[in-house]
């Protein structure tokens, strides 16, 4: 279940790859919509944790247009936008396929569900 | 008390390359029940766990925290295992979410004082020394206990970034055993990452010393 969620917390990570890296471009992407219970204190614990403009971008990617390019000042208190917020974040499934850096192009593919992004040996960055 | 998550959904077949939660995995429930009100009291919003396996733990957490309330984010370098920890969070009605990584790789940059809480169940048992890192490279069942010349080689790897990774609030959960150095971590933490750290749980099981550590931010 790659949610744009946690889409919104993955850079590239390959060694030398440190600019432009984020966010991963969605391709072939397979969406499913699963509903789940809305949760206000949630979304505006969580909003601060969010880069905003990748969040838009990627769910504009995926052919949902809801959000808006800045976050309203009442973002807190405002419920059509929370709930606009819900959905991108949790209900927006990507079951199969990739994530491509935007700087390197590496390919980090989705299956099942779930992100793989581990790396070759050659492409780690020391540790 | 919360229940043990419902794990009759995995199989035998899924134990021969998934770690079967036992005494450690508890050990580490237990603490986190006993930390509930606390823990609650943080309103974490991130919960990542490191080596998620078979999600026994992460479900867990969700069901102490309210299945909706925060991301319940595991990793696991073992596909099987990041796939038993989606799955058990189905079964428990907890939306666990698993990326395949090794500890914690893809999110670095992006959770920079950003997690409430952090648990760490890791490959703890002393080996041969490169057993470890063998183990790891194997992406199966023994990368989830292979320790190293003391059992801290993967450990220490994610000891050097959790000061940067801990929200202000942040809080930290780490299964040791005795051969570890226990006190010797809290020293070393509290050094370098500037974590006030402490047993909060000990017991033995079987051959093992079993402790869980708790760290956090210096009030």
């Amino acid at each position: 279940m790659v949610r744009l969620i946690t889409h919104n917390l993955l850079a590239c990570h390959v060694k030398g790859c440190d600019s432009n890296n984020f966010p991963l471009t969605f391709s072939d992407a397979e969406v499913e919509i699963r509903e789940t219970e809305y949760n206000a204190e949630f979304l505006k614990g969580f909003f601060p944790k969010l880069e905003w403009k990748a969040l838009v971008d990627s769910a504009r990617q995926l052919g949902d247009v809801s959000l808006p390019e800045t976050p309203p000042i009442d973002y807190d208190s405002n419920e059509e936008f929370l709930r606009a917020l819900h959905h991108v974040l949790l209900e927006i499934h990507v079951q199969e396929g990739s994530m491509i850096c935007p700087n390197c192009k590496h390919v980090y593919r989705i299956q099942s569900g779930i992100p793989n992004m581990l790396l070759a040996e050659h492409e780690v960055a020391g540790r | 008390m919360i229940p043990t998550p419902d794990l009759s959904h995995l199989t035998k077949e899924d134990y021969k390359h998934v770690y079967e939660p036992a005494e450690d995995t508890f050990i580490l429930l237990d603490a986190l029940e006993q930390d509930a009100d606390y823990l609650k009291s943080l309103n974490p919003r991130l919960c990542l766990e490191i080596g998620s396996g078979s999600g026994c733990v992460l479900s867990f957490l969700g069901a102490v925290l309210g299945s909706t309330s925060a991301l319940y984010l595991g990793t696991d370098i073992n596909i099987r295992a990041a796939q038993a920890t989606v799955r058990t969070g189905l079964q428990n009605k907890v939306s666990t979410s698993a990326l395949v990584t090794s500890l914690y790789e893809g999110l670095e940059q992006r959770i920079k004082h950003q997690v409430d809480v952090l648990v760490f169940n890791p490959p703890y048992v002393p080996t041969l020394e490169g057993e470890a890192s063998v183990a790891q490279d194997g992406r199966d069942i023994a990368g989830a206990w292979a320790g190293g010349t003391d059992g801290m080689a993967i450990t220490d790897q994610l000891l050097k970034n959790v000061g940067g990774m801990l929200s202000p609030r942040g809080v930290f959960y780490l299964v040791a055993v005795k051969q570890n150095d226990p006190e010797g971590i809290c020293v070393r933490m509290r050094r370098t990452q500037g974590l006030d750290g402490e047993v909060i749980l000990k017991r033995r099981a079987g051959g093992e010393f079993l402790h869980v550590l708790r760290f956090r931010r210096s009030e």
